[in-house]
């Protein structure tokens, strides 16, 4: 953890993916583009990993397909501020399909970390947790702690209680570049083999 | 030229009706929109379906991300939307090459026959350009009769032969808005 992380007391956001990651049995992961993406290769490739490389602004609307698709299986976003700040409508949505299987976790640490550091609109203004709840996601929360990210793994393996909503205050410091794979119809033949469809 | 409006032209027009079935029979489960005139009926049969969900969307290009979650968890959509709606899209259309989507997409034209509002026709002129340089095939019904044969055609070639493609039914079917005289 650097400096800065004990200073303000935010969380490394390699310890709370692989933390929601572990033992995660049936769940699909979507990482959304940048850093998110990095830390659940991080965390373990697994064939129910979605990888993004661009597409920003998708990453909730494509966990809302894969959800509404397969009621029974847990569905997790993990993005980043900048990635959910872009497709925002998107938790409009959500709240007005109301999937029970799906989660969304955004690792905010107030930048666009992959483009130098810039300050995004959630270190001045923008109140993601506010938002997601004026949405109707009403399981939505902001975490601070490491034992409040232990107290929402479980939930993210709820069929029927989301959708929900957690907004992760994490540092900004630099981490290891650790690269998802990026053929992209791998990634998504590899997860629908893994639901049990044969490729075409 | 015939007015968009609550004619009874409009409102006994099969083909929305035989959209629904060509959808059907494809095993369409998802069909995210953004509304449209235009598309009112189907989206009507659509929310009163069975085995469709319709899934209003905030900005057409949340339907692109939508179609890639639902087919990685193996299921089809048909994304509804109007001619100023596609460019919305553009940077998500990267995902169709990327999974190698069986997009389909059927959009009501503006911005052409017997348009008022000028300001849908920058959009509507580029709408077919737009489709082709995003790597999207472009189909079109002109008339009401040819609209069943032409949807079944596009979906045929994007489900089956999985060849991205979008239908554009023309605003000479649809009937243009008239606000002014």
């Amino acid at each position: 953890m650097s400096q800065t992380s004990l200073l303000a007391n935010l969380l490394d956001r390699r310890a709370v993916v692989s933390t929601m990651l572990r033992d995660r049995k049936g769940i699909v992961a979507i990482g959304g583009l940048g850093a998110s993406t990095n830390d659940m290769a991080a965390a373990g490739d697994h064939d129910r990993n979605l990888y993004l490389w661009g597409a920003m602004g998708g990453a909730v609307m494509m966990g809302l397909g894969l959800a509404l698709a397969q009621p029974d299986v847990p569905v997790v976003v993990i993005t980043g501020d900048g990635e959910m700040l872009m497709g925002i409508g998107s938790l409009a949505t959500v709240g007005m399909q109301k999937p029970g299987n799906l989660s969304i976790v955004v690792l905010d640490n107030e930048r666009y970390g992959e483009t130098g550091g810039q300050t995004s609109h959630t270190s001045v203004a923008a109140d993601l947790v506010g938002v997601a709840k004026a949405c109707g996601i009403a399981d939505s929360q902001a975490i601070t702690t490491m034992a409040e990210v232990e107290g929402l793994v479980p939930k993210l393996h709820e069929l029927k209680s989301g959708p929900r909503f957690a907004n992760i205050k994490i540092d900004g410091a630099n981490v290891d570049r650790i690269l998802p794979m990026r053929d992209g119809t791998f990634i998504v033949n590899r997860i629908r083999g893994s639901l049990g469809f044969a490729p075409l | 030229m015939h007015a968009r409006t609550d004619t009874s032209e409009q409102q006994t027009a099969v083909w929305p009706e035989e959209i629904y079935a060509v959808l059907q029979r494809y095993d369409v489960r998802q069909v995210p929109y953004v509304p449209d005139a235009g598309h009112s009926r189907l989206i009507e049969r659509v929310l009163g379906s069975d085995t469709m969900r319709g899934i209003p969307l905030t900005t057409e290009e949340e339907g692109v991300a939508l179609v890639a979650g639902a087919w990685a968890g193996g299921q089809r959509c048909a994304l509804l939307m109007q001619s100023s709606g596609v460019g919305n899209c553009i940077n998500m259309f990267s995902l169709i090459p990327l999974f190698r989507l069986p997009f389909f997409t059927i959009v009501t034209m503006r911005g052409e026959w017997g348009e008022f509002n000028h300001w849908q026709v920058p959009m509507g002129s580029t709408t077919q350009a737009v489709f082709e340089l995003s790597g999207i095939r472009v189909m079109r019904a002109h008339h009401a009769g040819e609209v069943r044969e032409v949807v079944e055609a596009g979906a045929a070639q994007a489900y089956n032969a999985c060849t991205p493609t979008a239908v554009l039914l023309s605003q000479r079917l649809i009937g243009a808005k008239v606000f002014v005289k």
